[in-house]
Order: structure tokens, then C-alpha cells, then sequence
């Protein structure tokens, strides 16, 4: 017999694997459900954020390629563009072998310009564009010729800007900007050989001619980039060597899939931080696990000490064991691949690739499968749930048999030691990672934190279990029952509490977060937006001084401040920066959070927190920027918080711009009004003066939209909360129904000495309670910690803003007595079934 | 004839004759302008098109004989006129360069077009100059340079006068068919002597030779009926030169026929319509497109004791030029002999047009 328990031939042993151990899942169904689907919706999550990333990024790419073609380096420069002499520069380069000029624009459309649809306008050289641009070669109908393609009215949409904006051949459109009147373009006919490439873009994509462009656009003398392509064995270098001292100030060589990874930089961190966010949802699931293996463990102590008994092998015993953890995390994990798509594919629809955020605008990414994400975030599935079964097959292997079989030995199991030592170095040891610097941009060392703050809290959890039963007054014998019951097993509130601690924490520290954010953004957006009218050129125009006088004569107005939106590349390689050129200060005050003096000479410049990240200047520091496309010395001032541009932004004075000959158009503007002027006329009369190419708004709409922005960019970690928050409860449910079952005897005894049903529900609930109480009082102070290594840490780190600390006390308390009341409720009904049995059949049972 | 033979690319390239729907009204031809050079060597963008087409003979250090051509074209396309951008695209410039290479058995071709900027690619008036980045045609009626370059070749000459240019048809007024209105200015530089450097793959060779550039302009269109054209320039051994051009209807008649024959002392004889025989002879089909080019002529000029006969043989026979993939033309533009009372007279350039089942003009 014992020969036969340890044949490691696979064959019989994983029969009995699958008899004895496996099929015990299928006798405490609720319980191994509710782990499974634990694990199914972390691995879910965790997989549906990586893939809808992973696809977005993928379709920019595509996006990105098509529109760059066969290029192999571009020239680019800031959003205004460059002078087009570059071009000649570029092409008196032997080793360039061709050179496209692209003017690069984004009408909106409709006369009125009521109509707020944008059309991308891609201005090409067809002859040259031709070679390097291949997918975007226009094509005018049969018949028409091909000098219709360089019609100075002729546009050629893509297949699916045709179909987004109901064009056809043959018909017209309005397209304006700012600073430029409407003008009327002629669908002349379709541009895209490969339709499919550019299948779904936003906005929706047109070439046209780029001295039709160049001319009906404003943009006479300017190019927005220029893609190039090498002759063979021509280096990038070799050419970067020889336009040296070529280029303008601010105009620089890029390779076109920098587009790609740039978009793919910024939002690596807004993908790291949901992503881990999942993997938390996924923490918490094994934790489920860890409790519904250790009840059951404890439940089938007796039959496992006689398995042991009878000459079953230590280590089958583990396999086995380990081996139920291992089948729900493979169940969980394949079942979480499949929503995880399912979920990927409906927030994509819903919300688009960003999830809400925004940095993936213009892109319309498509679904596709790819194995290693599935396999990767299965096996993370598996991995937690054997992580969650492994203490408890441990604790099995340390039984002893005779002991075992011994009725009432199980309390043994819930004998649990405050780990203080644990405690107090994982609190130390996140308090060090804290202060550790980002690794490629991600917070590493404030995750490695927020895990620390999640391992403190738990191994205090005994501890304050105790603590709590002491401290809480015992009218009654049913609730010194039930405190005496928690004082000599607080390791049952540890492992009832633990899921209940980590999903509080997380959701706390998530709702702490979030709403400092949301207080901070509110705050901001008051600084920031103190004008009665806001105006905004679009469609890639600006306004000359000419406009700007028209404004500024409109009646009702009393003062304009005007704003130049310029970008500028400081970083080579890198994506630009915003330059925003307006009146600092004679104009409204940055919002501030660092200030400083120049260097002497220097002109004043003001960094967001994000371009004093990325540059490494601190107030003092020189800066120098292309202005008019030559240097200029410039020297920080000042930071300031912005929430809006996180690539980083700068803002210079006004006059300072047009000293250095800086561009004097202009593309926003702040309006102060005259007292008692309506905004709704003066909003009128400037749509008179400046036609389609502005949009008009007041500031309390901004600020609306600003805010329903930021809520949809939240959406998800709401959802993640909700979540968490769920496996908590079913976490307490789990653990008091295994409990409950296991403590069959115990309410036997209880119903003997006189206790009515009544009285033994009561107590199950105020042992719920109280748990729930622990888990949650350790969960809000972690979840506390958790909040503020967010705000301090890992929010300045992986987005570059900073915020301040606003804790939603009223939601808080109230989240937290429903979550207790509820665990009251989960224990008592979990508690039902093992009370229905006789009273005395259950104390029967071991006697 | 140059001028089919711009009408052939320009079209071809642009599509049909409603593709120049411009909105700009171009200078007609008319016989009373006289040429007046140094001015006519330059381009004239008031007229529709315009090219400079050069077509020689080159011999290597070793011997060996090859052909060559250089064109460039302008086109107005009557488009953009009040856009002050740089890349309004008013006039566009187009350029062909090629190599016939009897080892190669076949044509080297490579061609580029532009808008015209003036920086980038240009025809400027006043003298000759075209260009189109760094291939280009200059000179001031004595003396040009032509630089063309592609991957598989490139050509980097120059050439000298000899003799004055030889103005075609009424003083350089030249009548395409038989309605006036369609009709050129077209001037021939016969006997230009070529010196330079040619380029085959990785090799580079020192070359001389003996070319004919014809410059021609006009804003008509192809006459009616017309399908396509012959057209011949030779440059005899001893100095004299003829150019001899029949406009063909799809029955391979003559709609329109000219020619100038100029002798080595500079006598010239104008010949009109009744006057030009081009007698087809053996055939040679193109294995690539199909279509089937007389590669051997005859070519009478003048009647009764006055009349001249010349044969014409080919370098090679397959001096087809397939462009459909960029301009979608396809026709025989190559290097012939030209032989006399059976011996070898002078050497030229023979193009045939219009033998493409599919061409459609």
C-alpha cells in the first residue's frame, strides 16, 4: 500500500491527486468560486489594460509608418513650422536621395464652423511624394487626367475620411482656420492605394497640393516637416553631420518611428500604474486563495492526517495541495484571458485606446490576439493562486498525524504570532524605497512601497485584532463569546481579514488619491482660467496683429491677453515641449509652485513640472531656445503645475518673443470684459469678426469639460476600486462559511449549553464585525500610507505633477461602515448552512 | 519632331486633352514671329510646352558606340496662377535620360519631374537651362552641359556648335497638319560635338561623340486623326544634317510630313508634305509589351532628280522606351546608321510613336 502511494508513476499518482485532493474544490464550490473569480478578474484586468495599450500603440505605429512611408529620417520642428529654404538645404545633400515637404494642417470644417469636425490636410509635392509617400498617392477619377491631382481647389480624402465625413466625388466642402478665410475645396477625388492602412484615422485624413495648402492655409513660406530618404549606404549620421549648422534653431533630424515610441514613452507610465493597479486586483485574488485553502486545510484536517497515516507521501501530500491552488489559478487565469479580450474589446469601444486619457487621439486601434500577453497574465493568474495555496500546504505538512486526527486540534492553525519584526521592516523598508528615483520613467521604488505599506499592515493585522477585541466593550455573553473567540484564534481574523485589508487599502488609497487629484485639477483650473471668454484658433492657423486688433476693438472687451502656442524641441530625439508665449507678468500669474531669478541676461522662462523633470533645471538654471530660428538665452524664473500638457510645457514672456523677433501671430486668447457686458455678445461678435477658424468659450464650460475629461480618465480605476472592493467582501463571506463548517462542533456545544440560533448567528455577526473592523481600520490607515506614497511618490514621478493631499473623509466613513455592516451580514449568512444541523449530530460527530 | 513627340509625353503624362483645363489661355504660334536668339535658346513658359531634347552618338576609349538622350520638357499647366506659394504648380519640369548599350542589348532609362520653382527644378528664360535638382540642360547656343543620374547610369557631357542652329519649317515656324493653327517653333542644333563621362554601373569611362538638339515650343495640340508619328535626325559624316518628321493616321498614311535638309556649306532645303516618303521595313516585336515598331527605313526627300534616299538601320532593335509605370508612354527611340547608295552616310536618331496597341490618343 505504502509502495503504492509512492509510485511517482504519473498515472495512479495523479488520479489520486485528482480524487482526493482536486475534487474537494467541488465540495466547497462557493468558496473555490468566488477565489476563481478572484483570480479571473485580476488576470482579466491586468490583461485587457496591456492589450488595449499594446493596440493603440500598434495602430499609431501603422499610422505613423503610412503617413512617413519610405522615409527614412524627417526634419521637424516646432507646431509652427519652419522656413521652407530648409528644403533646398536637405536636397543640395548628395546622400538624399529624396526629399518630400509636408505642410501638415487641421481645418475644421463648415462655413460657419459650426460644425466642430476636424479634417487632417497632408499638403504634399505629389512628384516628390510619390517616392516617399506611396500609400497616400491621390487619385483623380477616370478621365480627369492627372493634373487634376495638383488642383489648386482638389482634395483628396482617404477612403475612410469619405466615409466618416459622407464626402464623395464630386462634392464640396468649407474648411477654415484661424486667421484665414473659409476657403471651398473640391472632392477631387480618393488618396490611399492601400485604404486599409489608414482604415479608421482621426481625425479623418486628406491630401491635397502643398502650394494649394501653402497659400489657402496661410502657411506661404512654411513647412510643417519634411521626409527624407537615403540613398543606400548614406548613414543617418553621415547626414546629421552634414546639415550641422544647416538647420534653424529648433529644427532638428528625427527618425519617423519616433512618433511611435514617443507616444508610446508618454503613456508607459499611465499604462504601468493600471496595469499594477490589476496586479493588485490579482494580489488580492491570491490572497482569497490563501484564505479558502487554509479553511479548507483546516476543514479536512482529520482526513489529511489520515491520508498521512495510511502512508501518503509528505510531498504528494504538498502536490496535492498545491496542486487545487493550481487548478483554480488556471481556470482563473484562462477565464481571464477570455474576459480580459472581452473587456478590452468593449472598453475600445467605448472609450478608445487611451481608456479616456487622451493619448492616443486620432487613432482608432483594432483588436488583435497576440500569445505571450494571454500566457503571460494566465500564468501570473496561476502563480498567485499556488502562491495563495502555499502557506496553508506548509502548514498541513507541519501537522502531526496522531495529533491531527484529534478532534479541536485545528484551533492550532489559528494560533497566530503578530509579526512584528515583519512589520516593522517592511513600514522601514518602504519608507526607503520612497525615496528612491524613477527606473525608465516608472515609480518602481513606490510600488515596491505601496507593497511594503500592504505587507506592514498585514502582519499587524493579529495584533490590532486583539487590540480591538480588548478595547471594544463585551455586554453580554454572546459577544464575549465571540471576543473570547478572536482572542484565542486571531489567526482566523487574519486570514478572514487579509482580503478584506488589502481591497480596502487599495480602494481607499485609490479614492484618496483620485479625489486629491480631482481638488487639485479644481483648484488649478480656477488659477488658470480667470478670464470671461476664452478664444482658440483652429485648424492649424493664427491670428496676425491685424486680427489681433479687430478683437481688441470688438466692444465689451477690456483687455486681451494674448497666447502663442508654439512647441519647441529641447531634448533631441525627443518629443516637444509646449511654448507658450503670452504676458507673464503683466498678464494673469502662472501657478506657481517653485519660484526663482534668472541668471543676469538671461530672459525669463517658466517650467512646467514636467519640463523641469525632463530638462533637470531648477529655477536659476540657463536655458536657451530658438527664437525666430536662432538661440536665445533664457534662464528659469519660475514652475508651475500643469495638468494639461504632459510631454511639458514652457512659458515666456511676450515681449521677450517678439525682442528676439519671435513670429508676432497669435493662437489663444484671454478676454476680460467690461462690467456688466454680456459674454454671450461679445462671443457673437468675435465669431463675426474671425469667422470659423476660432472657437469661443467661456470658462465655466472649460472648466466642465476639463473636469468630465478627467472623471472619464478615472473611469477605469473607479471600475478597479469596485472591483477590489467586491473580492474583499467575498473574501469575508469565503472565510466565515469555511469557518463556519468547521466550527460545526463548536456551535453544536454552544446550541447544547443553551444558546439559541439566534444568539449563535448574533455571534458570528459580531465576529464578522469585529474582523471586518480590523481589516478595515488597517485597511484605511495603509490604504492612508498607500495614498500619500501615490500622491508624493509615485504620481510626481510617473507623470511629472504634483498635488496636494485632499482625503475624502465623509465617503470614506461611510465606505467603511457599509463594508463592515456588510461583513456582519456576509459571516452571519455564511454561517446559516453549519447551523441548520442538529445541534446534536454535530457534537456527535467526534465523539 | 519634337513636337509629337512632347505632345506624346505630356499627354500620356497627363492624361488626356481635358486634363489641361487650366484657366489660363496660352500664346498660339504663328509664322510672322521671327526666332530671335539668344532669347529663343531659353525657355518661353507663356506657351503650353516646351522641350530641349538632345539625341547623339558616343564612342568609349575602347571603340565601342552606344547611344544617348537627354531630354528635358516644360509644361504650363495653367494652374495656380495667382498663388504666390513657391510650390504653386504653374509650370512643371520633366526629364528623361537614356543609354542605348548594344552589350546591354536594351535601353538604360531613369526620369524625374518636378513642379517647377525655380530653385529645385526650373526652365529659366533668356538661355538654355533646365533642371531638375542635380540633372540638368544648360548652354547659350554654342555651348551646353548635360548631367543626368540614376542608379544604373549616368551621363555627364558637354557639347559644342559647329554650325548655327538650323531653323525647321518657315523660318523656324513649323506646321504640324493641316490646319495652320497647329504648329510649333522649332529650331534644330545639328553637328554639336560631345566630350564627357559616362557612367554604366560602377564603371566610369571618358567619352566623345557627336549629338542633335532640337528645341521646340507650342500650345496646340495634336492634329486631328493623328496617331502617332516617325521622325528622324541625322548628322551626316561631312558636316550636313536632316530632319525629317510624318504625323500617321491608325492606317499608317501621312496626315502631315516635314523635313530640313541642310548641306555641310549650309545650303538648306525645306521639303513639304508632298515631298516625304517614310517607307517601313523589317519588323522587330517587343518580347516585353507586344507591340511590333518597324526597325529598318527608308526615307525619301525631294522628287525626280533632286531626290534623296536614305536607309536607316538600328544600333539594336530593342531601343524601346517603357514608361508606363511612371509616365505611361511606350515607344522606339533609338540610335541608327544612315546609309546612302548602300554605304554608311551618317549616324542619328529615329523615333517611333504610336505603334502601342493600347495607346489611345
Amino acid at each position: 500500500m505504502a509502495g503504492y502511494w509512492k509510485s511517482p508513476g504519473a498515472g495512479p499518482m495523479s488520479a489520486v491527486l485528482r480524487r482526493v485532493f482536486v475534487a474537494s474544490l467541488l465540495r466547497q464550490r462557493l468558496a473555490a468560486a468566488l477565489s476563481l473569480l478572484a483570480v479571473t478578474l485580476g488576470v482579466a484586468l491586468a490583461l485587457a489594460v496591456q492589450v488595449i495599450h499594446d493596440a493603440a500603440v500598434a495602430e499609431l505605429g501603422r499610422s505613423v509608418r503610412t503617413l512617413a512611408g519610405e522615409a527614412d529620417l524627417q526634419v521637424v520642428g516646432g507646431k509652427e513650422g519652419f522656413t521652407e529654404e530648409v528644403l533646398d538645404r536637405v536636397l543640395a545633400l548628395s546622400g538624399v536621395e529624396e526629399a518630400s515637404p509636408v505642410v501638415e494642417l487641421e481645418p475644421v470644417l463648415g462655413p460657419g464652423g459650426d460644425d466642430r469636425r476636424r479634417l487632417r490636410i497632408l499638403g504634399l509635392d505629389l512628384f516628390r511624394a510619390l517616392r516617399l509617400q506611396p500609400g497616400l498617392r491621390p487619385m483623380a477619377p477616370e478621365g480627369a487626367g492627372r493634373l487634376a491631382t495638383l488642383a489648386q481647389d482638389g482634395l483628396f480624402p482617404t477612403p475612410a475620411a469619405m466615409t466618416d465625413l459622407g464626402l464623395s466625388v464630386g462634392g464640396s466642402l468649407a474648411l477654415g482656420a484661424a486667421g484665414v478665410p473659409p476657403s471651398v475645396w473640391r472632392v477631387a477625388g480618393q488618396s490611399g492605394v492601400d485604404g486599409a492602412a489608414l482604415g479608421g484615422d482621426w481625425p479623418p485624413l486628406a491630401v491635397a497640393d502643398i502650394g494649394a495648402v501653402q497659400w489657402r492655409f496661410g502657411w506661404l513660406g512654411r513647412l510643417s516637416r519634411i521626409d527624407i530618404r537615403l540613398r543606400p549606404g548614406v548613414t543617418e549620421s553621415q547626414i546629421r553631420a552634414s546639415l550641422e549648422g544647416l538647420l534653424p534653431a529648433g529644427v532638428e533630424l528625427q527618425r519617423p518611428v519616433l512618433g511611435e515610441s514617443q507616444a508610446a514613452a508618454l503613456s508607459r507610465a499611465y499604462r504601468v500604474n493600471l496595469t499594477l493597479l490589476a496586479v493588485m486586483a490579482l494580489l488580492t485574488g491570491g490572497f482569497l486563495v490563501f484564505s479558502t485553502q487554509a479553511l479548507s486545510v483546516v476543514r479536512r484536517r482529520s482526513e489529511l492526517a489520515f491520508l498521512r497515516a495510511i502512508g501518503l507521501d509528505r510531498r504528494v501530500l504538498a502536490q496535492g495541495l498545491l496542486l487545487e491552488g493550481a487548478v483554480i489559478g488556471l481556470i482563473g487565469g484562462i477565464l481571464g484571458v477570455g474576459m480580459g479580450y472581452a473587456l478590452a474589446a468593449g472598453v475600445l469601444a467605448v472609450l478608445g485606446g487611451d481608456l479616456g486619457a487622451g493619448y492616443f487621439q486620432g487613432v482608432a486601434p483594432a483588436l488583435g490576439f497576440s500569445w505571450r500577453p494571454a500566457v503571460g497574465y494566465a500564468v501570473l493568474g496561476m502563480v498567485a493562486a499556488l502562491a495563495g495555496a502555499w502557506a496553508p500546504a506548509r502548514e498541513a505538512l507541519a501537522a502531526v498525524p496522531a495529533q491531527a486526527l484529534k478532534a479541536g486540534d485545528e484551533i492550532r492553525v489559528f494560533v497566530f504570532r503578530p509579526r512584528f519584526g515583519v512589520a516593522v521592516a517592511s513600514l522601514c523598508g518602504g519608507w526607503v524605497l520612497c525615496w528612491l528615483p524613477p527606473i525608465w520613467g516608472i515609480s518602481l521604488g513606490g510600488y515596491g512601497a505601496v507593497l511594503a505599506a500592504l505587507v506592514g499592515g498585514l502582519a499587524l493585522l493579529p495584533a490590532f485584532t486583539s487590540a480591538v477585541v480588548g478595547w471594544l466593550p463585551r455586554p453580554g455573553a454572546v459577544s464575549r463569546l465571540a471576543a473570547c473567540r478572536l482572542t484565542a484564534a486571531p489567526g482566523q481574523a487574519v486570514i478572514a481579514a487579509a482580503g478584506v485589508l488589502t481591497s480596502v487599502a487599495l480602494a481607499a488609497a485609490m479614492a484618496i488619491m483620485v479625489a486629491s487629484f480631482r481638488q487639485s485639477v479644481v483648484d488649478w483650473l480656477d488659477q488658470v482660467l480667470p478670464a470671461d471668454l476664452y478664444l482658440r484658433s483652429v485648424g492649424g492657423g493664427a491670428l496676425d496683429e491685424g486680427r489681433q486688433d479687430w478683437v481688441a476693438a470688438v466692444p465689451g472687451i477690456a483687455r486681451v491677453l494674448w497666447t502663442r502656442q508654439d512647441s519647441v524641441r529641447v531634448i533631441p530625439q525627443e518629443a516637444p515641449m509646449a511654448l507658450l508665449v503670452r504676458p507673464v507678468t503683466a498678464g494673469v500669474a502662472l501657478p506657481l509652485v517653485n519660484e526663482g531669478r534668472p541668471p543676469r541676461g538671461a530672459a525669463p522662462v517658466w517650467l512646467s513640472e514636467s519640463a523641469r523633470d525632463r530638462l533637470g533645471l531648477a529655477p536659476g538654471d540657463r536655458l536657451p531656445l530658438p527664437v525666430g530660428g536662432e538661440m536665445r538665452e533664457f534662464g528659469v524664473a519660475g514652475v508651475w503645475r500643469d495638468y494639461v500638457r504632459q510631454q511639458g510645457a514652457m512659458v515666456i514672456e511676450q515681449d521677450d518673443w517678439r525682442r528676439f523677433g519671435g513670429d508676432p501671430r497669435v493662437h489663444d486668447a484671454a478676454i476680460f470684459l467690461t462690467e456688466g457686458t454680456s459674454p454671450g455678445a461679445v462671443a457673437r461678435a468675435l465669431n463675426e469678426v474671425l469667422g470659423s477658424g476660432v472657437e469661443i468659450s467661456e470658462p465655466g464650460l472649460l472648466r466642465k469639460a476639463s473636469l468630465a475629461l478627467f472623471d472619464r480618465t478615472f473611469a477605469v480605476t473607479y471600475l478597479l476600486e469596485g472591483v477590489a472592493v467586491a473580492i474583499g467582501l467575498f473574501g469575508i463571506a469565503t472565510s466565515f462559511a469555511a469557518m463556519a463548517t468547521a466550527r460545526r462542533r463548536e456551535f453544536g456545544m454552544l446550541r447544547h449549553l443553551g444558546l439559541s440560533r439566534r444568539q449563535v448567528g448574533r455571534m458570528l455577526a459580531l465576529e464578522g464585525m469585529w474582523t471586518a473592523t480590523a481589516g478595515v481600520a488597517v485597511g484605511l490607515g495603509a490604504g492612508g500610507a498607500i495614498a500619500l506614497i501615490l500622491v508624493r511618490v509615485v504620481n510626481p514621478q510617473s507623470f511629472h505633477w504634483s498635488m496636494d493631499l485632499h482625503v475624502p473623509w465623509t465617503s470614506l466613513a461611510a465606505f467603511a461602515i457599509l463594508l463592515v455592516g456588510l461583513a456582519a451580514l456576509a459571516a452571519r449568512l455564511a454561517g446559516r448552512h453549519a447551523m441548520e444541523q442538529g445541534a446534536v449530530l454535530a457534537v456527535r460527530e467526534d465523539w | 519632331m519634337a513636337v509629337a513627340r512632347g505632345w506624346l509625353t505630356c499627354l500620356a503624362l497627363f492624361g488626356l486633352v481635358s486634363a489641361f483645363a487650366g484657366d489660363e489661355e496660352f500664346a498660339a504660334v504663328v509664322p510672322s514671329r521671327p526666332i530671335n536668339f539668344p532669347q529663343d535658346f531659353g525657355a518661353h513658359p507663356e506657351f503650353r510646352t516646351e522641350w530641349w531634347y538632345v539625341t547623339g552618338w558616343i564612342t568609349d576609349p575602347a571603340g565601342t558606340e552606344r547611344g544617348f538622350q537627354v531630354t528635358f520638357f516644360r509644361v504650363g499647366t495653367g494652374l495656380a496662377g495667382d498663388n504666390p506659394s513657391r510650390f504653386a504648380p504653374q509650370q512643371l519640369v520633366l526629364a528623361h535620360g537614356a543609354i542605348a548599350d548594344p552589350a546591354r542589348g536594351r535601353l538604360l532609362h531613369a526620369e524625374r519631374s518636378a513642379r517647377a520653382d525655380g530653385r529645385l527644378a526650373g526652365a529659366d528664360s533668356g538661355a538654355t537651362r533646365a533642371w531638375i535638382r542635380e540633372w540638368r540642360l544648360a548652354g547659350d547656343g554654342s555651348h551646353y552641359v548635360a548631367h543626368v543620374e540614376d542608379d544604373e547610369f549616368s551621363l555627364d557631357l558637354t557639347l559644342e556648335a559647329t554650325q548655327p542652329p538650323m531653323l525647321n519649317g518657315f523660318g523656324g515656324y513649323s506646321r504640324k497638319g493641316p490646319d495652320p493653327a497647329g504648329a510649333s517653333y522649332y529650331y534644330s542644333q545639328p553637328q554639336l560635338t560631345v566630350a564627357g563621362q559616362v557612367r554604366l554601373g560602377d564603371r566610369k569611362f571618358p567619352v566623345r561623340g557627336r549629338a542633335w538638339l532640337d528645341h521646340e515650343w507650342s500650345s496646340a495640340y495634336l492634329p486631328p486623326g493623328a496617331r502617332g508619328w516617325d521622325w528622324i535626325g541625322i548628322n551626316f559624316d561631312g558636316g550636313g544634317a536632316l530632319m525629317a518628321f510624318r504625323m500617321r493616321d491608325s492606317a499608317g498614311r501621312a496626315v502631315w510630313a516635314g523635313a530640313t535638309l541642310r548641306e555641310a556649306d549650309g545650303r538648306q532645303r525645306i521639303f513639304g508634305p508632298a515631298e516625304i516618303r517614310f517607307r517601313p521595313g523589317r519588323p522587330w516585336t517587343s518580347p516585353r509589351t507586344g507591340s511590333t515598331y518597324p526597325v529598318t527605313w527608308t526615307v525619301e526627300v525631294g522628287h525626280g532628280p533632286d531626290l534623296r534616299r536614305f536607309d536607316l538601320q538600328p544600333m539594336m532593335d530593342d531601343q524601346e522606351l517603357d514608361s508606363r509605370t511612371s509616365t505611361g508612354t511606350i515607344y522606339w527611340e533609338g540610335a541608327v546608321r544612315c546609309l546612302e547608295q548602300g554605304s554608311e552616310r551618317g549616324k542619328g536618331y529615329l523615333e517611333l510613336t504610336g505603334y502601342d496597341s493600347d495607346l489611345a490618343l
